[in-house]
């Protein structure tokens, strides 16, 4: 076992149930370099949805709370609260993140509380068998939208921005270490951070929207499709249908932190 | 502090039970006829270092409230019906998490948003079977101001011991009226305690002898907990496709309750010696229904009542031990009749058991109680 996954990792929790060519196992990989180089090891507080998305947090030893689908982040403002000087990283699915539990999503943001929310987005929904998600592109077919997508996808980064998220970054599994440095940059940032991470999922996106089952055809996909945000201002619309911008998309700090601000105005008051 | 006297609201006396008993967290959502509970904590709990949010809905509240218990801190919300309906599945996951917490439904009448400013019993199977799956829980009861505080200690108190959501099913009447309420200078709050055992040996969710589990480590003790809401091993390793261990849990789940419904059982009795008559009631009808027996003893019927403060274990062995030379129970509420079935099911075979329903937010009348009592 490598080094950091001998520290870091639940082995009680191994295998994975990931499948072959997945790639949340490279997310996995990069969340945990972010947290070796940043050193945050001990004082993480993990929360996953439920989806295949959701288990990335049970793999890791550290404190994890399983919650609910769509609840996570619920859960983890919650914990936020309580523990306000954790780092306190979430792990959804799409469907999971801006589905379900699309309204505890944008109000988190709103509120702008100090989270960490890690986004898995591969397009469907894994764990249920290639259903149609809240990002599956127009016309995609999926086991539940077998004529094709009848309906237009979200763009989860800029639903974040526009709730008042104060960082968000998207990168896919062809960037891993871009990725990593995305992630220690939304644990150092004070306030809601959203990273996106697009990923292939060879099994169910693979199969039923793409028409291939290799990882490696769907890696190079991501690869070929992610144009970098700097990159992405000289292209027009129709040059840019279909690709991923990826890079830091957002950062800000003239908003007030959350948790700051629920403990801060009481004693600013002298309550 | 010595002992204080105030004149509150039972929504009130929730706050200043459940700040007593150590709550420093709420989240919720407002709902008539709950409301005053979300107020008055975002008041009170910033005074004890606690935190309010104001979520966007009940399942934010309820999952939040969760968060906050794993995070350290006591917990609680507070909701009605249609919002006790949105909670069900995070109630669910408390209970098969074993994570302490106290809802607190204030109820009216339903189903839907139903009546939004009357009293009703109509959510106590709710309390109950409201989530999915087989799990039990603690319901508790009041029926006044001061039970209102009572009891709100005592749900917080009972989550800490049984590792387990407990319900305080108050409702309109109890919440909005206002009588005295003596608060002690000394209340019983049993503390949050991390697991006696030490890390490497801890295992999240093994019972003791007892069936209950060893004290609650929080986020940050060093325990490295894993709080999975599959049916899982004692290490928190999901197994849900295992049917012996998944068979496990639930039967924890159910008899750390069950195997405790002596310990759980909390009546109080008026006039209930050589009673060949008896009312079974809770919540805001035990106010008509104390009237009603007092009235039938003066005028010589051989009333008695029994006042059910925890509704959930069910008490059977106590109405069993409190039955005999009873001829007829009467059980009042304000719904259609749900606890009578199961007062039907205790006694039935003792005596005659009969329901008295009252629907659309009307209290029984004193006199409703007592001509049943006479006859
Ligand atoms: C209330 C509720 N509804 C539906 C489900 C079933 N379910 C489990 S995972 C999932 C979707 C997962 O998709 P996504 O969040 O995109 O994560 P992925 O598995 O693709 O990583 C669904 C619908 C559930 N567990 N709970």
């Amino acid at each position: 076992m490598h080094p950091l996954a001998e520290k870091m990792l639940r082995k009680s929790a191994l295998p994975s149930i990931y499948c072959p060519g997945c790639g949340h196992g490279t997310v996995l990989n990069s969340f945990l370099r972010a947290v070796d180089k940043l050193g945050v090891y001990d004082n993480l507080a993990l929360v996953g949805g439920i989806g295949c998305s959701g288990w990335t947090p049970v793999f890791i030893k550290a404190d994890t709370i399983h919650a609910l689908h769509g609840r996570a982040v619920a859960v983890a403002t919650g914990l936020k609260l309580a523990q306000p000087d954790r780092k306190v990283v979430v792990f959804c699915g799409d469907g999971d993140c801006v589905a379900i539990g699309g309204n505890h999503f944008i109000h988190a943001a709103r509120r702008n509380i100090d989270l960490t929310v890690v986004m898995l987005n591969n397009n469907i929904y894994g764990m249920t068998g290639g259903q149609v998600a809240p990002t599956t592109p127009y016309q995609a077919r999926t086991q539940t939208s077998p004529r094709g997508n009848p309906e237009q996808p979200f763009d989860a980064c800029e639903l974040a921005r526009a709730a008042g998220a104060t960082y968000i970054a998207r990168w896919t599994t062809a960037q891993p270490a871009q990725m990593a440095k995305s992630m220690r940059e939304a644990m150092e940032h004070k306030g809601f951070a959203f990273v996106e991470v697009v990923v292939q999922c060879p099994t169910q996106a693979g199969r039923y929207m793409y028409g291939t089952g290799s990882a490696v055809d769907l890696y190079e996909m991501l690869k070929t499709n992610s144009v970098r945000l700097s990159k992405a201002g000289e292209l027009g619309a129709e040059e840019l249908a279909g690709k991923i911008v990826v890079g830091r998309l957002l950062q800000r700090d003239d908003r007030p932190e959350f948790t700051e601000g629920v403990y801060g105005l009481c004693q600013a008051k002298g309550v | 502090m010595a002992l204080t006297v105030e004149i509150v609201q039972g929504n009130e006396a929730c706050v200043k039970g459940a700040l007593a008993a150590g709550c420093r967290f709420f989240a919720g959502y407002p709902i008539t006829p709950a409301t005053e509970i979300a107020e008055l904590m975002a008041l009170r709990l910033p005074e004890h270092n606690g935190a309010f949010v104001q979520m966007e809905d009940e399942l934010g509240s309820i999952n939040a409230v969760v968060g906050a218990a794993w995070g350290g801190m006591k917990a609680c919300t507070a909701t009605t019906g249609p919002g006790f309906s949105l909670m069900q599945e995070g109630i669910g996951y408390a209970a098969m998490t074993e994570t302490p917490c106290v809802i607190i439904d204030v109820q009216r009448g339903g189903p839907a948003t139903g009546q939004p400013t009357m009293p009703s019993q109509q959510d106590v199977m709710q309390a109950k079977y409201g989530s999915h799956g087989d799990y039990e829980i603690i319901a508790l009861c009041p029926s006044s101001v001061q039970e209102s505080f009572e009891l709100t200690v005592k749900a917080f108190n009972l989550a800490e011991r049984f590792r387990v959501p407990v319900i305080v099913l108050s409702d309109e009447i109890v919440g909005h009226t206002r009588e005295k309420l003596r608060i002690p200078a000394e209340v019983e709050a049993i503390p949050r305690t991390p697991p006696a055992a030490p890390p490497d040996e801890y295992k999240m969710y093994r019972p003791g002898p007892d069936g209950l589990l060893d004290g609650m480590p929080s986020v940050g003790q060093g325990y490295n907990i894993l709080v999975e809401s599959q049916a899982h091993g004692e290490d928190g390793n999901r197994k849900g496709n295992d049917i012996a261990t998944s068979a496990k849990v639930i039967e924890h789940l159910c008899s750390k309750i069950t195997g405790h419904a002596q310990e759980l059982t909390d009546i109080v009795t008026l006039e209930c010696d050589e009673a060949e008559v008896l009312v079974v009631a809770y919540g805001s009808v035990v106010r008509s229904a104390k009237n009603a027996v007092r009235q039938a003893r003066a005028q010589g019927i051989k009333a008695g009542l029994v006042q059910l403060r925890i509704l959930w274990p069910f008490p059977d062995e106590a109405l069993v031990g409190l039955a005999s030379g009873v001829r007829k129970v009467l059980v009042p509420e304000m719904n259609v009749g749900k606890i009578s079935r199961e007062v039907q099911r205790v006694l039935g075979k003792y005596c005659e058991v009969i329901s008295l329903p009252a629907l659309g937010g009307e209290l029984h009348t004193p006199t409703k109680i007592l001509k049943q009592l006479g006859s």
